[in-house]
């Protein structure tokens, strides 16, 4: 019996949800199996570390699309199945379970997972990472007036926890091993402003703090820095960041560098294997490198382009990377990449909040960071994000002045 | 007590720019006010139907308000989501414009 060959996606986040929607929408005739890692349907990452566990009832995982929606577009979900080799002789993948299912396309969505942190860890110890709807719970079922709560990692996923569980009553220190905070993702004055909103509302702050390790103490665990001080917690998360689960991919004998390794239209080095989301890597035509990026708005972009290429369409991704991240009332949205050797340019709103415009040199604006209000800065992010993609040279001293609006400077 | 179906004031048309728009609330429902490029006022629910993001923070363009969070994208002159990840199309209010003052119907 010959089987149908379909179009199999590895991954049901937001890359590989999208995708499945975007190769129905594209015309895609025949069958779309979409394969997830986990038994629920597809859901939103963001709220994991934000709402899901500040509201009052755990509403559920938000999810991305209906079981109504999956059969209506005929999508063949399949939950809690893990995809376990790629044979890529005779476009077949193999299920746990022992299934084959063979290919005309393959897009790999296969994510990133949380950092281990690198130091003993007695297995006693309640220490949590934060990736799955499951992680929000079990930090979720924790959090309550009084407890204490010690997160490792000054990044946004530590603080954006940090904000949910002191909100919750929970008191909260965060130890960062850096000398500030989103070291590597904002300028260091906007970094202060967040770290000055985290101490108003009661968060403990240590920088330069070096975890040497986490040992159980009764009840609790007991998380010590190489200085030789310690803090007792009732709940430890881990925040350190992301390594991309490229290992089926490499088995598979495919390029890895940074992540898989993929072309500007996200084709991996097999043209039948493609990939999307934070396990891609792909050549930035505005950058001119490799970037992979950690980011929401690139996960279920990066889906449809790839679909759509899947297709045969040939399109590049050329997005501006946009990210965003909620502290307390306030937001901080980035449009765009910068690197050391770019000029800052800062726009101060006064208490509002703050922008600071990054350009290459020779006057290109290539990145822009915003930390206030949705309204104080959301618009100037999204016109500044334009003007990265026009690969716009606007003139600092007016990026600078408050006084003249964002929106004049790019036509 | 505002009822339903009742004309209310918003503001004087010079209030908003064209390609912009104004946050206008009443009792606990909030609507976002357009004002195209080309003149003409639009009015639809304020808040966006994939998460409680206000509209009137969002960029305007052509026919098309955006939220500012996370870019689904809505028809303002019909109230009809257009990109995700908005699905759910927002309801539309009528709007007249009389001696320079903007009214909606609520």
């Amino acid at each position: 019996m010959k089987q149908e060959r379909a179009m199999i996606i590895v991954g049901a986040g937001e890359a590989g949800t999208a995708a499945a929607v975007a190769l129905r929408q594209g015309g895609w005739p025949g069958r779309v199996i979409l394969i997830g890692s986990e038994a629920t349907l597809p859901y939103e990452r963001p709220p994991l570390s934000k709402g899901l566990l500040t509201e009052g009832e755990d509403s559920g995982p938000k999810f991305l699309i209906t079981a109504q929606r999956l059969r209506e577009l005929a999508i063949d979900y399949l939950a809690g199945v893990n995809v376990l080799s790629i044979d890529r002789a005779t476009n077949t993948v193999s299920l746990q379970g022992g299934e084959l299912l063979a290919y005309e396309r393959l897009l790999l969505a296969t994510g990133a997972r949380p950092r281990t942190l690198g130091v003993p860890v007695d297995p006693e110890c309640r220490m949590v990472t934060l990736r799955t709807y499951a992680d929000a719970v079990a930090i979720r079922q924790t959090l309550r007036p009084g407890c204490g709560v010690v997160v490792i990692g000054g990044g946004f996923i530590g603080l954006e926890v940090a904000a949910s569980a002191v909100s919750r009553g929970a008191s909260v220190t965060v130890l960062e091993a850096g000398p500030r905070l989103l070291m590597r993702a904002v300028p260091a004055s906007i970094a202060e402003r967040i770290k000055a909103k985290h101490l108003d509302a009661g968060v403990r702050i240590e920088l330069d703090a070096t975890v040497a390790g986490i040992e159980a103490v009764e009840e609790q665990s007991l998380v010590s820095l190489a200085d030789g001080r310690s803090f007792p917690a009732d709940l430890v998360l881990v925040g350190v960041g992301a390594v991309p689960n490229v290992e089926l991919a490499q088995a598979a004998g495919l390029a890895i560098e940074k992540g898989i390794a993929a072309s500007d239209t996200l084709a991996t080095s097999d043209p039948d294997i493609f990939t999307a989301g934070d396990c891609c890597s792909f050549p930035h035509r505005l950058y001119g490198e490799r970037v992979r990026l950690e980011v929401w708005r690139n996960a279920w972009q990066q889906g449809a382009i790839a679909a759509a290429n899947m297709l045969g369409l040939g399109s590049a991704y050329e997005s501006v990377p946009w990210f965003w991240s909620d502290q307390y009332d306030e937001t901080l949205q980035i449009a765009g990449i910068y690197s050391n050797s770019d000029a800052a340019v800062n726009r101060d709103l006064g208490d509002k909040g703050q922008i600071c415009f990054y350009l290459a040199p020779g006057g290109r604006l290539v990145a822009a960071c915003g930390f206030g209000s949705l309204a104080t800065i959301s618009k100037d992010i999204r016109i500044a994000e334009t003007m990265i993609g026009r690969r716009m040279r606007p003139d600092p001293d007016a990026l600078a002045n408050p006084a003249i609006a964002i929106k004049s400077l790019a036509s | 007590m505002t009822k339903i179906g009742e004309w209310v004031e918003v503001c004087t048309s010079d209030a908003i720019a064209p390609e912009e728009a104004m946050r206008f609330s009443q009792g606990e429902r909030s609507f976002a006010i357009i004002r195209s490029l080309e003149g003409n006022f639009f009015a639809i629910d304020g808040h966006c139907s994939h998460e409680k993001v206000h509209l009137a923070d969002g960029i305007v363009d052509g026919n098309i308000i955006e939220c500012p969070k996370h870019f689904g994208t809505f028809d303002y002159r019909t109230g009809e989501a257009r990109a995700l990840p908005a699905c759910v199309d927002l309801r539309r209010y009528e709007i007249k414009v009389d001696s320079n003052v903007v009214f909606i119907k609520i």
